[in-house]
């Protein structure tokens, strides 16, 4: 699953612009991730600042 | 707010702001509906613009002006400094804004035409009925209202929903959105007047790093394209302003993709970082947000003059945008985005010490890569078809 560092996270929305299924969104400082996302890493790849992170669900 | 506008504007950047303006002088009612507590914060920009691109909306205040330009560099991936003038020597070539005062401004401007605007107030679905986009719903301290419209202009940024929430692609291929982060530092050595550009594998790969004056002592720093911009960036201030204080951390992401397919639909236009319509090479997008803000309310009210706001009638905005100047140099600065991202180090090395100085007639992309091939013949043969375009 898809983990926000919220502590890193810059609340930009670099990764809202690539995410394929939508599954992003930036509510003003806060990002949210709708159920729809499939952990496929596109957003973590582009953060800026490294705050986005694919985990194993366990 | 109302429940009913002819226009609705969603985002109060610089497209929203000239959007709502336009409609209103035009003898609509609009509404700018932010989702954020204040227009113009937090910043997600270089707040760079041309002199003559500015002029075109406005008149420079220094109220919302941090430095003004005179010159240019650009630092090959070796070091060597290539240092680019205006003809007239010591002439104004461009500006650095103050976007937290100069968005406000545009969004006042608008207010004051006659135009509504709603802070603290997010679209969170379409209106659609048989498929034409009918209005939005609003959301504002955890109360949902709906209000309808004539044709909402989405300009909500490169984050933005809307258009994909009224089924347009407005996915950025993740190799074309520019990862960038900025560092706005107070007590460091520049020069006041020159804005100066690194490019490099180090330094930014597929991207480039610059300074922005931003005042007497301030300057603004970006990292482009590149695994962690931030990383990037760190190393950079470290070596080269070891003890500036940072004042502002502003992460951010440009497109530098090719603009939308389509940046209309029934009862629909999307201007601005929302039609992807950002310079590819320089990932400047202030006056194109402005151009297409402004463009697009001139085609709205026509268009709801006559009583038809369906695609067919709005693709006018589509075709006049592409058509335009701005258009045109989209489409040339991404094919030369796409042939400069390729070459390796030694490459741009190469290119950048045939020219040291250049006095440049027009201070644009287009006059800088033309001096260049000038003095590059061969590089006509390496762009191919792209070169003749640029002649």
């Amino acid at each position: 699953m898809l983990k926000v560092h919220r502590d890193i996270c810059g609340y930009c929305g670099c990764c809202v612009s690539v995410c394929p299924e939508g599954a992003l969104e930036l509510i003003d400082a806060y990002l949210s991730v709708e159920n729809n996302c499939t952990s496929c890493g596109v957003c973590a790849k582009v953060c800026p600042l490294g705050a986005l992170e694919v985990v194993d669900e366990k | 707010m109302k429940s009913k506008y002819d226009v609705l504007v969603i985002g109060g950047g610089p497209a929203g702001a000239l959007a709502a303006k336009t409609a209103v002088e035009k003898g609509l009612s609009a509404c700018i509906v932010e989702k954020r507590p204040a227009i113009g914060a937090p910043v997600r920009c270089a707040e760079g613009i041309g002199q003559e691109a500015l002029h075109e909306f406005i008149e420079p205040d220094p109220r919302w002006i941090s430095a003004e330009m005179t010159g240019a560099g650009i630092v090959a991936p070796d070091g060597f400094f290539m240092k680019l003038e205006s003809e007239f020597a010591g002439s104004k070539v461009g500006y650095v804004l103050d976007r937290k005062f100069f968005d406000r401004e545009l969004v006042w401007k608008a207010a004051q035409a006659g135009a509504d605007v709603a802070v603290k107030s997010r679209a969170s679905a379409p209106i659609m009925e048989n498929g034409v986009v009918k209005g939005a719903k609003i959301e504002y301290c955890g109360k949902v209202t709906s209000v309808r419209a004539e044709v909402v202009i989405a300009a909500d940024g490169v984050e933005s929903k809307f258009s994909k929430w009224c089924g347009i692609d407005t996915t950025v291929p993740a190799r074309e959105i520019m990862s960038s982060v900025q560092y706005v530092m107070a007590d460091i050595d520049i020069d006041e007047h020159s804005t100066v550009f690194y490019l490099g594998n180090d330094v930014a790969p597929e991207g480039y790093l610059w300074i922005f004056p931003k005042g007497k002592r301030t300057a603004g720093k970006k990292s482009g394209d590149g695994h962690r911009a931030k990383d990037y960036l760190d190393k950079f201030v470290k070596k080269t302003f070891p003890h500036g204080k940072t004042i502002e951390y502003i992460p951010g992401g440009v497109s530098v993709c090719r603009p939308l397919a389509c940046t209309v639909a029934d009862g629909l236009m999307i201007t601005g970082d929302a039609a992807r319509v950002v310079d590819p090479l320089t990932g400047g997008g202030i006056y194109n947000a402005m151009f297409t803000g402004r463009l697009a309310a001139q085609v709205a009210a026509e268009c709801i003059g006559k009583g038809d706001v369906s695609k067919k009638a709005l693709m006018k905005y589509d075709k006049e945008w592409r058509a335009s100047k701005m258009g045109k140099a989209i489409e040339r600065n991404y094919h030369i985005k796409e042939y400069l991202i390729k070459q390796p180090d030694a490459k741009l090395n190469e290119i950048i010490h045939s020219v040291s100085k250049l006095n440049l007639k027009e201070f644009s992309t287009l006059t800088l890569i033309k001096e260049i091939i000038r003095v590059n013949p061969k590089l006509v043969l390496e762009l191919g078809a792209l070169a003749a375009s640029l002649r």
